[in-house]
């Protein structure tokens, strides 16, 4: 519902200086928008257009492409169930009736609780480790629908808290150059010379 | 029995060569600490007494191909930017997400060190200014190691002005994706990190090389191609053409799942491990789950065309599996048994590609959802003799001409080479066919028979549940 807060208006001039062009930043300022809501809300991307210098219809003609980007409130967890093949191999199909029946929803849809949204997810890179899912991307390998009530019961007992952020919270470390040592962002049409190092000679 | 690491879920170190994956024996690998004390930026200081001409050199002599999907060789990208144009970029691709691969997240969250020096010879040798690190949205873990290992490197002086006290000065900066399959297409990348939605861009003119990131000369590298660096540099590249074969060198790090008794990551010599090896050897896999028999499997990935046993004995070489019918892709292999229900199976990866469609081109958008929707009703048991022909009629439409297949002696076929003639940009809408195409071709009578039983069965029977 609402616009960036100072503390995250600081951090987004912050991801806008390490790019030669503004508008890069935005899908990392529109994750920023998403961990301080749970949710990417209108206000906050009128207010990421006014920051990176775009229309606000830019900032949604962008961020309404990617998957991970929710409109409306979901659940504090987003619970996605692998359904590619490695995974399909090794039931993943049961895996997810099991769940709809444990949750009492479909997948697509969240408990009434405002728990847990359940969702049917795409390879994820843990084939090996089939059937997987993750939890506000924090993966479970190798899930047995036992495995699968004990995860639920320990996400609505609070048990896992610590691990497991509440969504929209992505990666819990952020990049930081200090000033003294970054090189910063230029503008390309700035530069038109080759970098120094490139002067024939070896550099150390 | 080889060793596996409960820190490194999935991987198998076995006795072979380690270029990649050298430290994932150590719980703390993605540390700085540990990655000092393991021979960690001596490949970085070993570019850095030389002129960067000599580590390109270097490169192109060691032949690294590149292990994203394509296989083009690092060295010869790298020297495709045309003369004077600055500044030029890195664009490092760890948008993992074809169907079956399970590698470069590893890598990133087990020695993002590993990486970020990679990073930083690419661009010492290419005489790139700025360095992007696109990490998968998804990858929460691997976002946090890399953030962790950048910030220290900065502090320790690796990265940024002036690096260990010379004139190379570059920024590595992380950014990531918020979910989305085709943003792994190099050009749709770009578009993605240019802050806009990521489809693909025509080629020609946008070659990254020439025309990428803001218009400039991009280099667009793989995670594992760049993790190679280090050692490469620090070996030699005589030390890394040792290995493998002399048009496949070094090793590759390839992810075998499915129906197998081990399904494990596996760092394996490039070019002479077969796919029997992989599957039924004891140091890889071991057979196919409860001795049961193999069907078929995927050798390169979800977009990959499949191979039968008839093919087993292929090495992990590209210049065999292409005219053999397939490709290598992103090192990833998928198995399936006898108890594998084929048209379900196919269905899993169609809708994968059906689903990450950008909308772009007209034959993947319309063509790849109409291929989701009959095959979903021909795998539900209400579909019709005519529908199979609309499959390969409505695929044909994004793949003219002759589709790659394995060569298969009981059904009197001959291999068709790979790649393929497309009507679309990027590989989306040929991969959305790819499964459908060699499932029917190779096991049509098990959708004959469903559309005449017109009954729902489950993807596989008997799980390892």
């Amino acid at each position: 519902m609402s616009r960036l807060t100072d503390a995250n208006v600081a951090i987004a001039y912050e991801i806008i200086g390490r790019y030669p062009r503004p508008k890069s930043a935005l899908i990392p300022i529109l994750h920023l928008a998403q961990e301080q809501d749970g949710y990417v809300a209108q206000d906050s991307m009128k207010h990421i257009a006014e920051l990176v210098g775009v229309t606000s219809a830019e900032v949604f003609g962008t961020a309404s492409f990617y998957e991970m980007f929710k409109f409306e409130p979901v659940g504090k967890y987003l619970l996605n169930i692998c359904g590619t093949l490695s995974c399909a191999l090794m039931g993943s199909e049961e895996l997810m009736h099991h769940a709809e029946k444990r949750l009492g929803i479909k997948a697509g849809s969240t408990t009434p609780d405002g728990l847990i949204t359940l969702e049917h997810a795409e390879c994820q890179a843990a084939c090996t480790e089939a059937p997987c899912l993750q939890v506000n991307y924090r993966y479970r390998f190798k899930m047995t629908p036992a495995e699968l009530d004990t995860l639920i019961d320990d996400l609505a007992g609070g048990k896992l808290a610590d691990e497991i952020p509440s969504h929209g919270v992505l990666a819990m470390v952020r990049q930081h150059i200090p000033a003294e040592r970054g090189v910063g962002a230029v503008a390309p049409e700035e530069v038109n010379e080759s970098p120094e190092w490139l002067n024939g000679k070896s550099a150390l | 029995m080889t060793s596996t690491y409960a820190h490194a879920p999935g991987f198998v170190a076995g006795d072979r060569p380690k270029i990649v994956t050298s430290r994932f024996e150590f719980a703390d690998s993605y540390t700085i600490e540990r990655y000092l004390a393991t021979n960690g930026y001596a490949g970085l200081r070993a570019a850095l007494s030389q002129p960067a001409a000599s580590v390109h050199d270097e490169v192109k002599n060691a032949t690294v191909l590149g292990r994203g999907g394509a296989g083009f060789p690092a060295g010869t990208k790298w020297g495709l930017t045309p003369q004077e144009v600055w500044p030029r970029y890195l664009v490092v691709n760890g948008d993992e997400s074809e169907p079956g691969t399970y590698k470069d997240r590893l890598l990133m969250e087990r020695d993002p060190h590993q990486l970020i020096e990679g990073c930083l010879i690419a661009c010492y040798a290419a005489g790139l200014s700025r360095c992007f690190l696109y990490i998968r949205g998804e990858m929460a873990l691997a976002q946090e190691r890399v953030a962790t290992a950048l910030n220290e490197a900065y502090a320790a002086g690796f990265i940024g002005k002036n690096i260990l006290g010379t004139k190379f000065s570059v920024d590595i900066v992380l950014h990531w994706g918020a979910g989305a399959y085709v943003v792994g297409e190099e050009t749709a990348l770009i578009e993605s990190l240019e802050g806009n939605r990521g489809m693909p861009r025509l080629k020609p003119p946008f070659f990254p090389a020439a025309n990428g990131l803001y218009g400039q000369p991009t280099i667009v590298n793989n995670v594992e191609t760049l993790a190679n660096l280090p050692w490469l540099l620090c070996n030699g590249s005589e030390a890394f053409t040792a290995i493998g074969t002399k048009t496949s060198p070094g090793t590759r790090m390839v992810a075998v799942s499915g129906h197998v008794k081990r399904p494990g990551v596996f760092e394996i010599i490039n070019g002479v491990t077969t796919f029997r090896d992989l599957l039924y050897g004891e140091e890889f896999c071991g057979g196919i789950r409860n001795d049961n028999k193999l069907k078929a499997f995927v050798p390169g990935g979800g977009s990959a065309p499949w191979f039968t046993p008839d093919q087993l004995d292929l090495p992990f070489e590209a210049s065999q599996v292409g005219p053999a019918g397939s490709m290598l892709g992103s090192g990833a292999i998928m198995v399936m048994d006898e108890t594998t229900d084929i048209p379900a199976a196919a269905l899993t990866l169609t809708r994968f590609y059906a689903h990450e469609s950008c909308g772009k081109c007209t034959p993947c958008r319309e063509g790849g959802t109409w291929l989701e929707r009959i095959l979903t009703r021909v795998v539900e048991g209400t579909g019709t003799d005519a529908d199979l022909d609309q499959l390969i009629e409505v695929g044909s439409s994004i793949c003219p001409g002759d589709f790659p297949h394995a060569s298969n002696a009981d059904l009197g076929l001959a291999a068709v080479p790979f790649p393929y003639k497309m009507t679309t940009i990027c590989f989306v809408g040929p991969s959305a066919y790819a499964p459908i195409h060699s499932a029917l071709t190779l096991f049509r009578s098990e959708f004959e028979a469903r559309v005449t039983t017109r009954k729902r069965i489950p993807v596989t029977a008997g799980h390892a549940l």
